[in-house]
């Protein structure tokens, strides 16, 4: 019997399952798929909003405010990589610079730090590269850039080091209540919990629903992006926003903690919360809009494009709340909810206290997680004393981003290990050149089955069907 | 820090030609560097044949070919170091590289010859529509699974692009059992070889489709199926000639381009018609005593012309070498009309005999190449020239004495 089951691997469920970590508390979290990050989280602005954006008296405006301060402490217990590189929201007329006013006010009562307005010479300074019709902008010097799923990641492999569970491939299929407890199923197999946080992202309202919950509905609203090639570092700075008009917030260019710079994203609603598509459509806007920004975008060192899909509640605001006291609701939760995610877990853990679980510190809870990418920002005598102990780190599978056996080996061997060649992808940075693992999927695919113990035709892009071969021809001699 | 007359990176067959030719040159302190497990570049996992028609005479595999360089380089000990990957080329020719047994470590070289070779253009930079499951590959990926793991990545496909890699995989999945449905090409010829549209394709009655593009992918966890359309003379895609057809896998051959970061990281100038750098006869590049050869300097379709430009950059780096030769300042520089989408070299700095290389942009029949310096005019005629087939041309000692010489190309 677990204390609090967690459903949903997502940045928010992995920052809930950190928080709880730390108390004496038995606790699982649940995932349909094969991995943690697999949603909205892998693909979003990665951006900590400063906290200007929200009405005051949101939830998303206290929340967003309140973790974007605790973020940088967080990414530093997690070894995340965290950059405060601020963010522009930058205008072309008088009606935008109307808008900026407004939000620098809206900022002000939000409690966002050192906000100001700038003009054109001082937007110039920050960022040349920018169009010569901007000619305002709101600074927010408190504006963050993170990985998301980099944090996601970090959060939950953290929380398994501190005991808590990991049931993947799990989808829910229906919820039973009994006196003092649930269980929870997925057609096979049965889960018992005292108490649950339904963190399913855009499945938060079907959740909901097996409970009896119909209060909210959740629908998808999806966001096109463009990512190019390090090379198109320094091209901008800052995250640069447009500013919001009755169309939405506009296309945004940032650049990411690995030094890519991304642009995007659209914000269309759908229906199908399966649909991961980009459109023709979406790459036009994306990219017309982003050349108004930057008219010396390098559209010829774009390395992929991705969609993710914003789990949109139909409240106007985050849906953080308790039914019938022992099921959590998390739900809704669009932006800024990476910004928002340590609050959300601070404000979920006293919800649980508040609705009767009883929960003692831990006395020997660990925060710390060894960074990802401890190797790659080493010394080279740092490196070198690495690869006299463990030689694996000083051969290199992945040309592009130059990632060493070492370090995917090691990123397979540690919480949460990643069972599939994304998994690996989104540990190691391996595959995310601009080769795109051209070169070397076909190695990764060896590591996997050898450290899976499976076999090699069995390693899988995603989980489930996503095959990577169809059929063994022949036994080949070589050592490819 | 260990010191080198000539480094050589890439053990493949640009790399291991230029590496024989400067130790026959009289260079023996000289290092070839290469990234796998074994010498041979991407010849290894290629093992159609059809190598080595102009070189040897003969049709040879890729292995093959490959081998009777790696021969050669071992019986003149030339040394080699495998597994071993530079991340880093400086200006002043010291190079940082990599190894299990070496940990990171640093040499310099009196002369650098750049042989990486090229990788394939990626999904990412096409920004098709669609999901993004499994069984979506570039051509070379595949030739690997195939090839040198032994797996077969689908069995229904679909290809974009006619690059010949592609075309080679469309035969080569075909005698695995797989059904190819369809090759779509999205410029009105294909980027590849006359003989394996004839061998790959027509041979075993696979269509390919001109002025098509994918324009969807289908599938949530793997490929499902993919619309294709006829593109417009913009390449605009035409709606009413959408359609669909399920498979599998999609298999992408949407060109080569030159591995140039370490390049771009010396400082080397890079052409933006070729992405490789901008060379002199003697193929070496605006940094003085670093030269390029093979599919790093520009994406050659024969491998044969691969050697043959290894050979020269060989014998220039040993030429820069023995006789602390430096650059001659005074160039002449190559012009072209449009038609003649780049040459290699760029520019000439010596008066001597000059092969030219060029390709097309796009496919001319019953033309004239004319060739002009000053008053010097020389034509050769050509019934048809192809964008997929490099073409050269030797000019004349008497045409060198000039500023510039001029190619382009006329009605006969």
């Amino acid at each position: 019997m677990y204390d609090v089951a967690i459903i949903g691997a997502g940045v928010v469920g992995a920052m809930i399952s950190r928080t709880l970590a730390r108390y004496n508390l038995k606790i699982c979290v649940i995932e349909k798929s094969n991995d943690v990050a697999t949603g909205a989280t892998k693909a979003n602005s990665a951006i900590v909003h400063a906290g200007f954006d929200a009405p005051v008296g949101t939830l998303k405006a206290k929340l967003n405010v309140k973790g974007s301060k605790m973020m940088e402490d967080i990414a530093r217990e997690l070894g995340v990589k965290y950059k405060k590189n601020g963010s522009l929201v930058i205008g072309f007329c008088e009606e935008d610079l109307n808008e900026i006013k407004k939000l620098y006010k809206r900022g002000i009562e939000n409690g966002v730090e050192n906000l100001s307005i700038l003009g054109k010479e001082e937007i110039n300074k920050l960022e040349p590269n920018l169009a010569e019709n901007v000619l305002y902008a709101l600074y927010a010097p408190t504006g963050a850039i993170i990985c998301p799923y980099e944090l996601a990641i970090a959060a939950l492999g953290n929380a398994m080091d501190n005991g808590v569970g990991f049931i993947r491939n799990f989808e829910v299929k229906s919820i039973k209540k009994f006196d003092g407890f649930f269980t929870i199923t997925n057609g096979e197999k049965e889960i018992k919990t005292k108490y649950i946080v339904n963190s399913a992202g855009l499945y938060a309202d079907n959740i909901a629903k097996m409970v009896g919950d119909n209060s909210f509905e959740i629908h998808p609203r999806r966001g096109e992006y463009i990512l190019f090639d390090k090379e198109c570092r320094g091209i901008v700075k800052q995250t640069i926003f447009r500013t919001p008009t009755k169309m939405g917030k506009g296309i945004l260019l940032t650049p990411t903690v690995d030094e890519n710079i991304l642009l995007g994203p659209t914000s269309v609603d759908i229906s199908d919360k399966e649909n991961k598509s980009t459109t023709a459509e979406g790459f036009f806007h994306i990219i017309s809009q982003g050349r108004e920004n930057l008219p010396s975008l390098p559209l010829n060192k774009n390395i992929t494009s991705f969609c993710g899909l914003r789990a949109v509640g139909d409240k106007g605001d985050f849906i953080i709340n308790s039914f019938e006291n022992n099921f959590i609701n998390v739900a809704g939760i669009e932006s800024p909810g990476l910004s928002a995610s340590p609050a959300i877990a601070e404000m979920v853990k006293d919800i649980l206290i508040e609705n009767g679980l009883s929960m003692t510190l831990k006395e020997n809870f660990n925060p710390i997680r060894k960074s990802m990418s401890y190797f790659a920002d080493a010394s080279i005598e740092e490196k070198n004393q690495i690869i006299k102990k463990d030689n694996s780190f000083g051969k290199i599978i992945c040309r592009c981003e130059k990632i060493t056996l070492g370090e995917i080996l090691e990123a397979i061997r540690t919480n949460p290990k990643p069972y599939d060649l994304d998994g690996v992808k989104r540990r190691t940075r391996s595959q995310m050149g601009r080769c795109q693992g051209g070169f070397c999927s076909p190695y990764i695919v060896d590591i996997l089955a050898e450290e899976l113990n499976i076999p090699y035709i069995e390693v899988t892009k995603s989980g489930k069907n996503s095959v990577i071969n169809i059929k063994k021809l022949k036994e080949v001699n070589g050592n490819g | 820090m260990d010191n080198f007359d000539i480094v050589i990176i890439g053990g493949g067959p640009a790399g291991m030609a230029a590496a024989i030719t400067a130790h026959q040159e009289g260079i023996e302190n000289l290092l070839i560097i290469e990234r796998d497990d074994s010498l041979g570049g991407i010849l290894r996992q290629c093992i159609h044949n059809g190598f080595g028609l102009h070189k040897f005479k003969e049709e040879l595999t890729g292995p093959e070919y490959a081998l009777k360089y790696e021969k050669k380089v071992k019986e003149l000990n030339i040394p080699y170091i495998l597994n071993t990957m530079v991340t880093d080329i400086s200006e002043d020719k010291t190079i940082t590289a990599t190894s299990s047994e070496r940990g990171i470590f640093q040499i310099k070289a009196k002369s650098i010859i750049l042989a990486m070779g090229c990788r394939e253009r990626a999904k990412g930079a096409l920004n098709i529509a669609g999901s993004r499951p499994a069984g979506i590959y570039s051509a070379g990926t595949a030739q690997k699974f195939v090839n040198m793991k032994g797996y077969l990545p689908g069995k229904d496909i679909v290809i974009l692009g006619s690059g010949d890699i592609g075309l080679i995989m469309a035969r080569r999945m075909t005698l695995e059992g797989a059904k190819v449905h369809a090759v779509c090409e999205i410029m009105p010829y294909s980027g590849g070889l006359a003989r394996n549209i004839q061998q790959c394709l027509k041979d075993f009655d696979i269509p390919l489709k001109l002025s098509h593009t994918v324009i969807e992918i289908h599938g949530k966890e793997r490929v499902e199926g993919v619309t294709i359309a006829k593109v417009d003379e913009k390449r605009n895609p035409i709606p009413e000639t959408k359609e669909y057809i399920p498979c599998d896998t999609l298999l992408l051959s949407v060109g080569l381009i030159p591995e140039n970061e370490l390049s771009k990281g010396a400082g080397i100038k890079l052409s933006n018609a070729t992405s490789g750098a901008v060379v002199d006869q003697k193929r070496q590049t605006s940094v003085e005593g670093i030269f390029a050869c093979g599919n790093v300097l520009h994406v050659h379709d024969l491998v044969d012309y691969v050697s043959d430009e290894g050979e020269i950059a060989g014998k220039s780096a040993a030429e820069y070498v023995l006789n602390s030769k430096t650059r001659n300042e005074s160039l002449i520089k190559i012009e072209t009309d449009g038609k003649i989408r780049y040459t290699v070299p760029q520019y000439i700095t010596e008066k001597e005999n000059t092969k030219i290389y060029f390709r097309v942009d796009n496919i001319y029949n019953n033309k004239k190449i004319i060739l002009r310096s000053n008053s010097n005019i020389k034509t050769f005629k050509k019934q048809k020239l192809l964008p997929g087939e490099m073409e050269t041309i030797t000019v004349p000692l008497e045409f060198l004495d000039a500023e510039s010489i001029y190619i382009g190309l006329e009605d006969l």
